[in-house]
């Protein structure tokens, strides 16, 4: 048997590897997606108080510290048994969408532009953020503009665009200035401008990738996002709802307290990322995705009219339920739409400034869970504690775990389209790492582990010996 | 009853002190700026932190400033490379000791120690980093002990002792394993003679002691609190 190894894949955050899986004929036998290295931010945190939980969590991820920031607190909450202020509960969902915009439009503009605009099979020197730029000023100067509101916004809230020390154990620390309000305002219009103007953009250039809709990570699965009482996606707040290929609601209103019963997380050989499954349906069988397209799969709306609008196309499209991975590129885009109508919502909610946005308490619970909708999907932060507040135990489970499994599907299915298993080329290897990057993973989130974007694949043969490889 | 003066030099200016004084209360009398880490006005000088480090006329050896008294004719010096040079030293020294992770610590961007490796333009490290497993001690109710912060300066001890007069700390082993511990050994929390003051929070000027509940960077002390406590009591300030 022979085996492909591509490893990391470049333009995701992080550092991963991929094994494909050759028989004796030189057809794809199977596909695994690994991830090596691990932080153990669940074996260094024991002992420590749990209110320090937010701050030392959100240094697994330099992308969406604010996820961690606010899935943490949220358990730190429940921890403290406290019922936030309303006005902290509508910041955190403010600077939480504020991020997705940003962290979204990273992944659309920078990271998977240019597959899709300047094609798969293209120059490799040229198929990258530069290479956008070049062939579409205007898309790329959009990118950068997207993404510059999203960090003036955290920014404008937390004063800080990484790490900051707003988003706290029982609420937020500062109140919202009048200043702030009226400068997001005003900025909101060319934001929404740009989302106007890349979707269409975006509907355009799908007719030119049947094929990859076709066979990137097209297969049937469940899908799971956070919704409110009503069915609309939420990022912030509600309950976990799984939906199946079908349309059927498997399980609905899931409580963040009651995650275990739904999900089991299975340990995989050759990488520290936990395969997490449907505990009803089993190991492997119970595969479900998260992220983008798991959120807007599992909803029944968003519950804004412009994202609704772009919701019911999409839908006529592809479905009530679209099985494409790479339709994460347009859920994201929809998503956008949403996330800054909610910013614009919740900025004109009379109640945003109010000065009372902070809870406190000590250990009035000895668990807590916190679940959220971080751009890459749902993140849950669950620790338990002794009676004084140290942390005696705590499990993550972020959103690449989630989609673990079908990504490595996603890779055998364009493997067994792209592979042939004599020769290694840049095509196909770009293809494959492609459909991974249609998940947006997130490894050093993942693994909790630092980033490196290299890349290499090995073609190895039956025996293990090296028969081809390549690199750059 | 008048005190006898002394006549020294700090860095070439002659100076009249009264008899007693130490080197940095001399200094700190007469406007010259001598950097100090366990050092707290009120509180009696213990040398531990050696980042106070003059050089005096004729004497090879250097001196911390903070428990040294001066005499007659001394001429002292507050800055060269060579001391800067054993400032930075004594601070990478502190850093190394144990795990000064100031990215999530909760008196990040409020810390004497990290204000003090800024101040000495400590921006590596030369030493290798111990990375000891130390234990945070969280059974106080309102306070919490996290030993990977302590630099072992003992405001704590001196502070609890001295100003609020129940001695709850003390440090306990030797070197290395030298720790701060409350009472007999005994959690914190246990202690019967804590009057949950919090002097010793306060006084304390790295993340190792903390109010409970703050996240990253909200730690900020309140020294004002026990320095203007020492000079009600009669402490030179
Ligand atoms: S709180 Fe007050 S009494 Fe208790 S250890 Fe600290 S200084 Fe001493
Ligand atoms: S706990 Fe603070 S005040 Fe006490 S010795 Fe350690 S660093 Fe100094
Ligand atoms: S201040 Fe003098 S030795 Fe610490």
């Amino acid at each position: 048997m022979k085996r492909i190894t591509i490893e990391p894949i470049s333009r995701i955050e992080g550092h991963g590897k991929i094994t494909i899986h050759l028989n004796d004929e030189g057809h794809v036998a199977g596909a695994e997606f690994h991830v090596t290295q691990i932080r153990g931010f669940e074996k260094f945190t024991e002992g420590r108080p749990f209110y320090e939980m937010p701050g030392i969590t959100a240094r697994i991820c330099g992308i969406c510290p604010i996820s961690h920031l606010l899935a943490s607190s949220k358990a730190c909450d429940a921890i403290m048994a406290v019922r936030i202020p309303p006005t902290a509960r509508k910041l955190r969902e403010l600077v939480h969408c504020a991020q997705i915009v940003q962290s979204h439009a990273l992944s659309f503009f920078y990271l998977s532009a240019p597959d899709f605009l300047l094609g798969m099979s293209s120059n490799p020197a040229r198929r990258n953020v530069m290479g956008v730029i070049a062939d579409y000023p205007e898309l790329a100067r959009d990118g950068i503009e997207l993404r510059k509101f999203g960090l003036q916004v955290v920014e404008g809230l937390a004063e800080e665009r990484v790490h900051n020390s707003w988003i706290v154990p029982g609420g937020v620390a500062k109140a919202l200035a009048a200043s702030v309000r009226e400068r997001i305002l005003s900025e909101l219009p060319a934001a929404k401008a740009i989302i106007e103007r890349t979707i269409p953009l975006f509907k355009r250039a799908l007719d030119n990738y049947k094929e990859e809709i076709a066979v990137f990570g097209s297969f049937p699965t469940m899908y799971a996002g956070l919704v409110d009482a009503k069915g609309n996606a939420q990022f912030y707040e509600g309950n976990l709802r799984f939906r199946a290929a079908s349309g059927e609601i498997v399980q609905d209103q899931i409580a963040a307290e009651d995650y275990k019963q739904w999900i089991g997380e299975a340990s995989l050989r050759e990488s520290y990322l936990k395969a997490p499954y449907f505990v009803p349906q089993g190991f492997p069988a119970g595969v479900y995705r998260v992220g983008p397209l798991g959120r807007i799969n599992a909803a029944d709306g968003c519950g804004t009219p412009a994202a609704d609008a772009e919701l019911r196309e999409f839908r006529e499209r592809f479905g009530t339920v679209a099985n494409s991975a790479f339709l994460y590129h347009y859920a994201r885009l929809i998503e956008i739409v949403y996330a800054l109508e909610r910013i614009e919502a919740l900025l004109n909610d009379p109640q945003i400034l109010d000065a009372h946005v902070r809870a406190t308490a000590a250990v009035n619970a000895l668990e807590g869970v916190g679940m959220i909708e971080a751009p890459r999907g749902t993140l849950i932060h669950h620790y338990k504690v002794n009676e004084e507040g140290a942390i005696t135990w705590a499990n993550l489970i972020v959103a690449t775990g989630h989609n673990n499994l079908a990504i490595g599907r996603s890779v055998q299915q364009v493997a067994e389209h792209y592979v042939d298993g004599a020769k290694l080329n840049e095509g196909m290897l770009n293809h494959v790492s492609a459909v991974v990057r249609a998940y947006d993973p997130c490894l050093s989130c993942s693994t909790h582990a630092d980033g490196s974007l290299a890349m290499r694949i090995q073609l190895l043969n039956a025996e293990g010996a090296l028969l081809d490889e390549i690199a750059n | 009853m008048a005190q006898k003066k002394l006549s020294i030099r700090i860095d070439g200016q002659l100076i009249a002190a009264e008899e007693g004084l130490t080197i940095l209360q001399a200094a700190k009398a007469n406007g010259k700026y001598i950097p100090t880490l366990c050092a707290l006005d009120g509180l009696t000088p213990v040398g531990a932190c050696r980042v106070c480090l003059v050089e005096v006329s004729g004497v090879d050896r250097l001196f911390p400033a903070c428990t040294t008294p001066i005499q007659d004719g001394m001429s002292v010096i507050t800055n060269s490379a060579r001391l800067a040079r054993y400032r930075r030293i004594s601070v990478e020294l502190l850093l190394i000791e144990r795990n000064h992770t100031c990215a999530v610590c909760v008196s990040n961007g409020h810390c004497e120690l990290q204000s003090m490796a800024t101040s000495l333009g400590v921006n590596t490290v030369e030493f290798s980093y111990n990375y000891p497993k130390l234990g945070v001690d969280t059974s106080h109710p309102r306070y919490v002990l996290d030993h990977n912060r302590c630099i072992l300066c003992t405001r704590c001890v001196r502070v609890c002792a001295e100003l609020e007069g129940a001695h709850v700390w003390d440090v306990t082993s030797r070197g290395i394993h030298s720790r701060i511990t409350s009472e007999l050994n005994e959690r914190w929390g246990q202690a019967t003679s804590c009057t949950n003051c919090g002097k010793c929070v306060q006084a304390c000027p790295t993340g190792a002691l903390a109010e409970k509940g703050w996240a990253v960077e909200e730690m900020v002390k309140k020294l004002g609190t026990v320095t203007s406590l020492a000079q009600k009591r009669g402490a030179h300030v």
